[in-house]
């Protein structure tokens, strides 16, 4: 066995140790499972291997033929994948994995298991836990059209690429129910889902009688996120007032706050100023969508959540300067966690300024794609150091025919790109071949993160005994050029097209059975099914908690203040409340006079008058007794 | 101008080349050329020597003497009236006979060369003829020793052996500095709180301020919400007029937006003299404005060649922060800096500066407070953004751990919004931005509530009148913790005081500068004076100075502003009571308009040109995309919600609308396929 866990190594070199010197391809870490022996595997390279590496080549090649033919393998329930490498977040080492049951029953060499099992050979691979998509929008219809792709083609393309596991969004209608959307969702991707499934709860217009609905679904229904946003005037978009309110009931829930954060009346006011500049194409959308607002928002956002002490999670985080605030605000101490999407680390926003017209709206999402081209590095370093957490797809597709509905006028293209089937291939191909990141880095932020950010942990994000049997062979060396052409989409265009990615799924497994095998996939309409999550994550909620308890102010404890107290003629603390203060629209007609409250005061006949402004000093002045009357108000 | 400092340099070059030393002074920088500022520094040690000496030996002696003397003369000096006011000029008049002045003031001597000649003409009302003498000129860019020659209220020369007529009064300065008068950007002399008018009114609060070495103010208009700007205006200019000693200048606050305004902005630009108007992102429900309102704010001013000021904290948070720590049972002035952290101030800063660059226009921060707000700036100044900021006397001289004190009267003076930060070091971070140029001006937001009127908020902190005092105090402060302890230059002292602010507000050149055709608002500052602040010798009328028991280095010996001498130190203040005029300014300042103007030229925006989409095009049902016209989403809908309108004007369909089954897939019938190889080159893939 000890032979074995070696192989797989050398296997893609074809034996030429040498020509491994020069490259600058990271070294795996291979950690036997002892926390100091980490160094071992470096041997491997030089020694042992000189004679086995040869051998592999069969091995590798040969899974993908062997494979096929046990296609009704998939119907059964056991399965062990035999010689690959497990990477874990925390560590890799080589075993081989029993499931069973849809759980994975052992992890060790020499495996004790029953007769007739189907195996599975990884030799050459690493096995790493199934991909979690936390942002995905298969459901979410815009300007009344539904996404191409829907549960199902959504949850095809995701285990195609690897992702065994996706957290959709629920957008109830402004006004409409949580709960109903809920059901409504949950309903649909039952019957369409093809992996597991989870959901968030997008907030569309808040009152505060959603708080009865938000505890329901938190404590009975199993959603332990709500998305805010910050966009979207006169549609979706909450004040800051309704933020912090919400971000108070979603910390006292145990729930996780999202935010889709960019200023939406900025947004509104450039939308009106491009189209009368008479800018209507897509890169009007990223005109008026710029990387500031962005920033703006996230920056506000962290204030807001500072201050309600309550987890911060910013979904879609698109541009360098946005993700600079969240490394800046977690080097403060703030628990804030931030999510690149697949568009944002594998390409840029200059393809709004494309000639080809379906090709620029197809790239039309908000926030926008920053038209920096360096940002997709800045991004991926990003991840690999810890900055930011998880990366998501954001996939919400809309076919040209549709996106076309905004031919005239960008603000009507349907925002959305795809990701979801290319999110662990560009993650490898530019962070993990380029050596930024290690196998382990990779799998957090494309698994066990979000996992335990959102409360999925250890049953998913990770390989171990009695976690689901969501398992990925990935191959890191099989090259695969993205297209529309080979897709698993719906979508005419894909965003990547052309894109040379390295790494990719051999065999894909959910709930313990293959779904991807060779090339092919093999799933089931609707045997997704819904995790419910639970609240208080400890991954997140461990410093909130503590920090609540840090957190009471205290008063000054003071004598009663004894001295002269002025007059005031009208004790309103100032002129008619307006209802709310980021909302007010303008009076549009003549200023209102400031009303006069004759309930509050004592003294009713006299209201602000209009020579207040002249200073009436001689009557005003209250001189304190000479040498203090007493000793709160002299002074000290 | 240029002419003249030209000649300035010909007559300094023979000292520079003589004297050749090296000095620790900071502030003697002499930049007679790009890059020869060090030759400067020498002067100090060589030529002044005797000059300085004698400065010094001028403070030394009668510091006791001195000080006695001002409370003697603020003890009479608070008159209420023209008559008193000019009664107090009689008595200063009295105290500067030969005699007792050189008892008083040796570092400074005022001479009569042609007997009281010049007194009969002040009390004409013709303002004097001066010659200061003997004193080192510092402007922002550069310091000489020159004499100023001051007629009509202007400067008419500056220079070595000036030819002026006979009768003329002589200051003989001595060594001192002669420094543009100060010019405090952020003061509120009239400014109503709950119906009352703050203590210091337009006459007091310029006395204060020309006691302290500033020789203009702008004060802030703040009509109500629902007020007309031009009647607030005219209220404002007429109380000025009549009481205010010293030149002064209004900005305009925006309490409420709406297309009505604009007009009346635009008088105010184009008629009024005012180029500056403060927005607030706070005070919820009174002045505070949205983003969107901002936005079309600073769209409109920026027209106008206006600087938008702001008052930047996050008004929502703070409504929400103080409900919540008066719920907690705290009600004393600690809740305010607990209802109004920091973060607040940072991220309205950020935002504002965000809008400001989207809209392309300059944008002033009034009352920077907290260090995260100021490295906010600095960063955004960084990133190339027009961005002003403006720490005040109080966030430079003190924290904000006061408003713990056990003395509920204290703590409530130190009440302003945005709060003094409880950060100690806050102070000395603000000084290093200033010095090195991320914090441009220095402000009082001088707003001066009595104790009494403090008490109205004895048992509500949110109801403490906000305002603290300052305007006197500014300058000295700078000098004493920015240029004594080396952080700062003269030069740059000038400039965060006065040049700086003449810019940004266009009143560059007339005044922030002494130069031959600029008005003659003149200091004559002593940096080795020392004073110890205290609201018994204070001319504000308040009893409580935030800054009591503080020694400050540094500070006016002569003050004059219109060319009359108004302060003398050891005479107290000889003020006129509306001799101020108010100094109308004009539009697009170039100091923050220049960088503006090119960049909306270079940015124009530019779409594609592509050819007309000729694919297919999904059939939409009626729904305009924002579908529910509700008048704001921002508002917090507590009610049912309208359903959503079905406009049955802007669809040829107009019998379906957004259904309660749109939700649901009907894929079959929705999908269209662009058609196979597509049917256009604009639509297929390139």
């Amino acid at each position: 066995m000890a032979e074995r866990k070696l192989l797989p190594r050398d296997s893609d070199d074809e034996g030429s140790l040498l020509s491994r010197l020069g490259t600058d391809s990271p070294k795996p870490r291979v950690k036997f499972g002892g926390m100091f022996c980490n160094v071992e595997g470096a041997y491997e390279n030089k020694t042992l291997n000189f004679e086995s590496s040869t051998s592999p080549t069969d091995g590798s090649t040969s899974p993908t033929d062997s494979s096929t033919s046990p296609t009704d393998g998939s119907t059964t329930d056991r399965l062990i994948i035999k010689g690959g490498k497990i990477v874990n977040d925390d560590q890799s080492f080589y075993a081989d994995i029993y499931v069973e049951d849809g759980t994975i029953k052992q992890i060790g060499e020499n495996l004790l298991v029953p007769g007739g099992v189907k195996t599975v050979d990884a030799y050459g691979h690493i096995v790493i836990p199934g991909g979690i998509d936390v942002n995905t929008s298969l459901q979410t219809s815009q300007l009344g059209m539904s996404p191409s792709d829907d549960f199902y083609h959504g949850t095809k393309a995701a285990l195609a690429g690897g992702t065994t596991m996706i957290i959709d969004h629920v957008v109830p209608e402004p006004g409409a129910s949580l709960l109903g959307a809920y059901d409504q969702w949950k309903d649909i991707a039952d019957r369409g889902s093809c992996c597991d499934y989870s959901l968030h709860m997008d907030i569309t217009r808040w009152h505060d009688g959603l708080f009865e609905e938000m505890e329901s679904l938190v404590k009975n229904k199993g959603v332990n996120s709500f998305l805010i946003f910050m966009a979207y005037k006169d549609k979706f978009q909450s004040s800051d007032s309704q933020m912090y309110e919400m971000f108070g009931i979603i910390r006292d829930l145990g729930a996780i706050a999202q935010v889709h954060a960019e200023n939406g009346d900025i947004i509104d006011e450039e939308q009106k100023r491009l189209l009368e500049l008479g800018i209507t194409g897509p890169e009007g959308h990223v005109l008026c969508h710029p990387e500031e607002v962005e920033t703006e928002a996230v920056y506000r956002a962290i204030t807001i959540a500072k201050q309600a002490n309550c987890p911060l999670y910013i979904t879609k985080v698109m541009s360098k300067s946005a993700a600079d605030v969240i490394a800046k605000a977690r080097k403060k101490g703030m628990v804030v966690y931030g999510e690149p999407i697949t568009a944002s680390l594998g390409t840029d926003g200059s393809h709004y300024w494309s000639k080809n017209w379906a090709k620029a709206a197809a790239f039309v999402m908000s926030p926008p794609l920053s038209p920096d081209p360096s940002t997709p590095d800045y991004l991926n370093s990003l991840l690999s150091c810890g900055d930011l957490q998880v990366t998501a797809s954001g996939h919400s597709t809309f076919s040209t025919a549709q996106k076309a509905v905004g031919k005239d006028n960008f603000t009507l293209i349907p925002e959305g790109t795809n990701g979801i089937e290319e999110r662990l291939a560009i993650v490898w191909e530019k962070a993990v071949a380029t050596g930024k990141m290690d196998e382990n880095e990779f799998v957090a932020v494309t698994s066990t993160n979000a996992a335990k950010l959102f409360n999925l942990y250890p049953r998913k994000g990770r390989i171990a005994v009695g976690s689901d049997a969501d398992i990925v062979i990935w191959n890191p060396k099989e090259t695969k050029t993205i297209s529309a052409a080979t897709h698993a989409l719906t979508v005419e265009i894909n965003i990547f097209e052309g894109m040379e990615v390295r790494g990719a799924p051999v065999v894909v497994i959910s709930q313990g059975k293959i779904v991807l095998e060779g090339g092919k996939l093999n799933v089931t309409e609707g045997s997704g099914r819904f995790v419910p999550r639970k609240a208080y994550p400890d991954f997140i909620y461990k410093r909130i908690k503590a920090r609540s308890k840090m957190a009471d102010a205290r008063g000054v404890p003071r004598g009663n203040y004894d001295g002269p107290v002025h007059d005031v003629i009208s004790m309103t603390k100032s002129v008619p409340a307006t209802p709310s203060s980021r909302g007010p629209q303008c009076p549009g007609k003549g200023p209102l006079g400031p009303t006069r409250n004759l309930h509050q005061s004592g003294f009713t006949l006299s209201g602000t008058q209009i020579d207040d402004h002249i200073p009436r000093r001689s009557a005003q002045r209250i001189v304190a007794p000479p040498g203090g009357r007493s000793n709160i108000t002299s002074l000290s | 101008m240029s002419d003249c400092r030209r000649q300035w340099n010909r007559e300094n070059e023979l000292p520079v080349y003589l004297a050749g030393t090296i000095t620790t002074g900071p502030n003697q920088r002499k930049s007679y050329g790009m890059f020869s500022s060090v030759d400067g520094a020498c002067d100090s040690k060589t030529v002044d020597c005797d000059n300085f000496s004698a400065g010094r030996r001028g403070t030394r002696t009668p510091r006791s003497d001195s000080r006695d003397r001002l409370l003697d003369h603020t003890d009479g000096d608070v008159p209420e009236t023209a008559s008193e006011a000019s009664e107090v000029r009689a008595v200063g008049s009295q105290v500067s006979s030969p005699g007792e002045r050189e008892d008083v003031r040796p570092g400074v001597e005022i001479e009569y060369p042609a007997g009281r000649q010049c007194h009969s003409g002040q009390k004409n009302g013709k303002s004097e003829r001066l010659l200061i003498k003997g004193g080192r000129v510092v402007n922002d860019d550069l310091s000489q020793y020159a004499d100023v020659y001051v007629e009509d209220g202007l400067i008419k020369q500056v220079g070595d052996n000036l030819e002026v007529p006979d009768d003329v009064r002589v200051l003989e300065v001595n060594g001192c500095l002669v420094i543009p008068g100060g010019i405090d950007v952020n003061t509120c002399l009239m400014k109503p709180h709950l119906g009352c008018s703050p203590v210091d009114d337009f006459y007091l609060g310029s006395r204060a301020a020309l006691a302290g070495g500033t020789t203009m103010i702008i004060d802030h208009v703040t009509p109500q919400p629902g007020d007309s700007l031009l009647e607030a205006f005219e209220l404002w200019q007429e109380s000025a007029d009549r009481k205010c000693c010293c030149d002064y200048s209004l900005h305009v606050d925006l309490p409420h937006w709406h297309p009505g305004v604009k007009d009346e902005l635009e008088v105010l630009v184009q008629e009024k003299g005012i180029n500056s108007f403060q927005v607030y992102m706070s005070y919820k429900d009174s002045f505070q404005m949205t983003d969107s309102q901002l936005y079309e704010v600073f769209s409109f001013l920026k027209e106008l060649g206006a600087v938008v000021m702001l008052h930047a904290e996050n008004g929502d948070l703070i409504a929400q922060e103080q409900r919540k720590v008066l719920s907690l049972g705290i009600t004393g002035p600690e809740g305010h800096p607990l209802s109004h952290p920091e973060e607040l101030e940072a991220e309205a800063v950020f935002r504002a500066i965000t809008i400001g660059n989207r809209v392309n226009c300059p944008v002033y921060i009034t009352k920077v407070m907290s260090k995260t707000a100021a490295d906010t700036i600095t960063q955004a100044r960084r990133r190339g953004s027009v961005v002003f900021g403006e720490p005040i006397t109080a966030s430079l001289a003190t924290d904000g751990s006061h408003y713990w004190s056990k003395n509920w009267a204290k703590a409530a003076a130190y009440v302003t919004s945005p709060p003094l930060s409880p950060d100690p070091t806050t102070p000395e971070h603000l000084h290093d931005l200033l010095a090195c140029g991320d914090l441009q001006v220095v402000g009082s937001a001088h707003c001066a509530y009595s104790t009494s009127q403090k008490a109205i908020g004895k048992d509500d902190f949110t109801l403490i009148p906000e305002g603290t005092n300052g305007i006197e105090e500014r300058m000295g402060f700078v000098w004493d913790k920015a240029v004594a302890t080396g952080k700062m230059d003269a030069n740059q002292f000038v400039a965060v005081t006065s040049t700086n602010t003449a810019k940004i507000f266009n009143l560059y050149p007339r005044k922030g500068r002494i130069a031959v055709g600029s008005d003659a608002d003149i200091v004559i500052w002593d940096p080795d004076r020392t004073k110890t602040i205290t609201s018994k010798l204070q001319q504000s009328a308040l009893e409580y100075n935030i800054f009591e028991g503080m020694v400050c280095r540094g500070g006016p010996v002569v003050v004059v502003t219109q060319g009359r001498v108004v302060y003398e130190e050891g005479e107290g203040l000889r003020v006129q009571q509306g001799s101020g005029r108010f100094i109308p300014r004009q539009a697009f300042p170039d100091y923050a308009y220049q960088r503006i103007t090119t960049r909306s030229k270079v940015k124009g925006k530019q779409g594609v040109s592509r050819g007309m989409y000729d694919g297919p095009v999904y059939d939409v049902l009626a729904t305009p995309k924002y579908i529910t016209p509700s008048p704001s989403a921002k508002t917090s809908p507590t009610s049912q919600q309208p359903p959503p309108i079905r406009n049955l004007h802007q669809s040829n369909f107009s019998l379906s609308g957004a259904q309660f089954d749109d939700n649901i897939p009907r894929r079959s019938g929705q999908r269209i396929v662009a058609p196979p190889g597509g049917r256009s080159n604009i639509t297929n893939l390139g």
